[in-house]
């Protein structure tokens, strides 16, 4: 194998290979064994435990092939399936690999992709969706006995019976709301301690006072005591919760998924050994190689190897990049032809992928400061609370010449009804609904104010290579070359794994040509395709390699005997682009193309999809100005985008999207994320999220209706128990109901 | 009405049982996956001799 030659020549590297081991001493061997120890240490830091994602399992039969097949690879200790994420874990020998399981369950026809286990970190969040599950089971176990109770106390059970009564709903509702209303107490700590009055303070003194002037109330052997409401009071606040942190959960482990698919693995080339580590253990100085076909892990100098490098995802432009030996490359940009060999200069979080984590953060910062719509009614609604539960003490203090007693009792009514019993299920029950539907469609809302923000939007911002077009290349006018040409060129590009090569194969193939009798064909790395055609030499590759002119335009170049001729490509639209961009349009919205290619790419895809605002050659600074500019006129920004160039745009948008092809660092920083191929859901995103920030206003609306019937009669004294727990259950399944109302 | 005397308990403690039935699912972590589980009582792999 040539690397491995290669590598021997290169003998000042290696000691510098092993720099934390040993100190670089004078005698060449010495290194040799720190070199081996760190090969084992390579080796051995691959976890034992193998998560495998499993798109298409989804039945009973499924389970017991995919468990019974894995179970059989020797080594092998357990499989156990899950299908409700659809994953198989593994708990095997260090010697078995992902890829000898993926092989097994592929001749099962299972389909498997290998998952990163280290960033399935789900535990925590399932500690504390348990956590709040648990105290919503203890919340509607007491819920129903207090009511069960309080039944016979509302019919009308007297003196002793009605003590009695009240004194087992103490017993179990005090525990209750001790234990269950921890999570409402803490946060209203904490925002009391910022000297805020969050939607957690009405809610916790509602829950405090409602149980002490019951309490006090049984003792005294009062009338009415509010221990049902209390508790009906947290178990339906703790609904609302739950239901939030579970959409939350689901997008947050989806998200998970995008990025533990690809698993970053890099090549490192020691003492000419090939081994495959992970991304964090290779450092600079390090020898990696890359194979054609793959993203390059690192930042880096090519040292040996000659190729072609998709640099879309960075830069924006579709044309391939020629890399020679010196030609400096950066991770995220993709290897065409050639094996490329290249001593690292950064890798991990040094590399320049993660580096643009910051310009992502200073971007983020901005959007932190939108305040949802929940945020606005608490803000509104939660001093009107107390005002009116202080008032109403007053007043009555006043009228009864001082019976602390009967003005206890009114405010605590008051503020037990106007408390935000539907408030607080509005907005989860809406996201939970809507972000259902749209993970059907193909979209995985990753945060829960996306939807309201999507509402607001009045321009779409669209990023062209890898968005509005998938990144595979097209060729066109192929009827315009003669069928000669073109069988001698599908000859050529029929032995390529070039891309362009593999358009102009299946374009020419699509036409009927049948291919030329070539001989002597080799691919030249970086170059192009070459051969014999009836004893003159063909060539198929790169404009300056073939002696062409350089059209504006990816093209590929094919010289025979001299003349050349060329075979011009378009990007494909993805489909669906067309529909998103036409029912965009149609909801009144104004569209922007901002691309970092060439113009002559980007005229012909704008004129294509009918967007008339279009530029190219735009800087990825430049892309996230121009969001900001757009935003300083007044404009809520949509941006559509997928690459790198593209992240501080996403992030510096109103709300962003991105295909789930996309670069994780773009990922990261939008809202929303693509599951599928098609964009025509984009369209109905926008539909979704206008009609559920219509449907959480109107839920503001009927919790807000409730309160205006029902405060006043609190106010005056004449609310019964039974008219608050009616209250707040109605108010409670109308918001629910109407939620559930999204199309 | 002494009847009460004995009722409140029992339903209290019937109640009880279910709450501590749902304490128990969730610690053996039996809402984890659902849908495997609905799925899995149909297969007939360990019909005849418990998963070892």
């Amino acid at each position: 194998m040539t690397v491995v030659e290669d590598f021997g020549r290169l003998p000042a590297l290696t000691p510098s290979l092993a720099p934390s081991l040993a100190p670089v001493s004078a005698c060449p061997a010495c290194a040799a064994v720190p070199a081996a120890e760190r090969i084992a240490a390579l080796r051995a830091a691959r976890d034992a435990r193998i998560m495998l994602s499993l798109p298409l399992a989804h039945c009973a039969a499924c389970i017991s092939t995919v468990e019974g097949s894995l179970s059989a690879v020797p080594g092998v200790r357990s499989a156990r399936v899950n299908l409700t994420l659809k994953r198989v874990s593994v708990e095997a020998a260090p010697d078995v690999t992902p890829a000898q399981l993926i092989a097994v369950l592929a001749a099962e026809g299972q389909e498997a992709h290998e998952l990163d286990p280290g960033l399935l970190s789900s535990t925590e969040t399932d500690r504390q969706g348990r956590d709040l599950l648990m105290r919503l089971g203890v919340a509607f176990f007491s819920m129903m006995n207090v009511m069960l109770l309080s039944v016979a106390v509302w019919s009308g059970a007297e003196d002793d019976t009605r003590d009695l009564f009240h004194w087992i709903s103490a017993a179990i509702a005090l525990p209750t709301v001790v234990f269950v209303g921890q999570p409402f107490f803490k946060s209203a700590w904490a925002s009391l301690r910022v000297g805020r009055l969050g939607m957690d303070v009405p809610i916790s003194l509602a829950l405090i006072l409602a149980s002490s002037i019951s309490v006090y109330e049984t003792w005294m052997s009062g009338h009415h005591a509010y221990f049902d409401a209390a508790v009906m009071l947290a178990f339906f606040l703790l609904l609302g919760r739950y239901l939030d942190h579970r959409t939350r959960a689901i997008a947050r482990s989806a998200a998970e998924e995008l990025a533990a698919l690809e698993v970053p693995r890099a090549i490192v080339l020691l003492n000419g050994a090939e081994v495959e580590t992970a991304i964090s253990a290779v450092v600079a100085g390090d020898i990696v190689l890359i194979r054609p076909g793959a993203r390059m892990p690192v930042d880096g100098v090519v040292i040996h190897g000659a190729s072609e490098v998709d640099r879309s995802l960075l830069t924006g432009e579709s044309l391939p990049v020629q890399a020679t030996v010196g030609t400096i490359i950066s991770a995220g940009e993709v290897n065409l032809t050639g094996p490329l060999t290249v001593r690292v200069t950064a890798a991990g979080k040094e590399s320049s992928l993660h580096r643009m984590a910051d310009l992502v953060a200073v971007a983020e910062g901005a959007k932190t400061r939108y305040t949802s719509l929940a945020d606005r009614a608490a803000r509104l609604y939660s001093p009107l609370v107390h005002i009116l539960s202080f008032s109403a003490f007053g007043y009555w203090m006043w009228a009864t010449g001082g019976d602390v007693r009967h003005a206890i009792n009114i405010s605590a009514a008051v503020l037990i009804i106007t408390c935000p019993c539907a408030l607080g299920l509005a907005v989860p029950a809406v996201i939970t609904s809507a972000s259902g539907k749209l993970f059907r469609k193909g979209l995985l809302i990753k945060n829960g104010t996306a939807l309201e923000r999507l509402a607001e939007v009045d321009t779409v911002v669209f990023d062209k290579t890898g968005t509005l077009t998938m990144g595979i290349p097209d060729p066109v006018g192929l009827a315009d070359h003669s069928h000669e040409v073109l069988a001698v060129a599908l000859a050529l590009a029929a032995g390529s794994s070039h891309p362009l090569a593999r358009a102009l194969a299946d374009g020419s193939r699509a036409a009927g040509i049948s291919p030329a009798l070539v001989e002597d064909i080799r691919e030249v790395p970086g170059h192009g395709v070459e051969g014999q055609w009836q004893g003159t030499r063909v060539r198929l590759g790169r404009f300056d390699w073939c002696g062409a002119k350089a059209l504006p335009v990816t093209a590929s170049y094919l010289s025979v005997g001299g003349v050349t001729h060329a075979f011009a490509f378009t990007d494909r639209p993805r489909p669906g682009a067309a529909e998103a961009v036409r029912a965009l349009k149609a909801a009144g919205m104004r569209i922007e193309l901002l691309s970092g290619d060439s113009e002559a790419p980007v005229q012909d895809l704008a004129l294509r999809l009918g967007i008339s605002d279009w530029r190219a050659g735009v800087l990825p600074a430049e892309k996230a100005a121009r969001v900001q500019a757009l935003a300083a006129e007044g404009r809520k920004v949509l941006m559509v985008g997928d690459g790198l160039n593209d992240t501080a745009a996403l992030a510096a948008a109103h709300v962003s999207i991105s295909p789930a092809t996309a670069l994780d660092a773009a990922r990261v920083a939008s809202d929303i994320v693509l599951l599928g191929q098609d964009m025509a859901p984009i369209a109905d995103a926008v539909r979704i999220g206008r009609q559920s920030a219509r449907r959480m206003v109107e839920n503001f609306v009927i919790s807000g209706g409730y309160n205006v019937v029902a405060v006043p009669l609190a106010l005056v004294g004449a609310a019964t128990p039974l008219a608050a727990a009616l209250a707040m259950s109605l108010s409670s399944i109308t918001v629910s109901l109407n939620a559930m109302r999204l199309k | 009405m002494e009847i009460l005397a004995i009722l409140i308990p029992v339903s209290l403690f019937l109640g009880g049982v279910g709450l501590v039935a749902f304490f128990w699912a969730m610690k053996t972590k039996q809402f984890d996956d659902p849908e495997g589980d609905a799925e899995r009582i149909l297969t007939k792999d360990w019909d005849d001799r418990p998963k070892p």
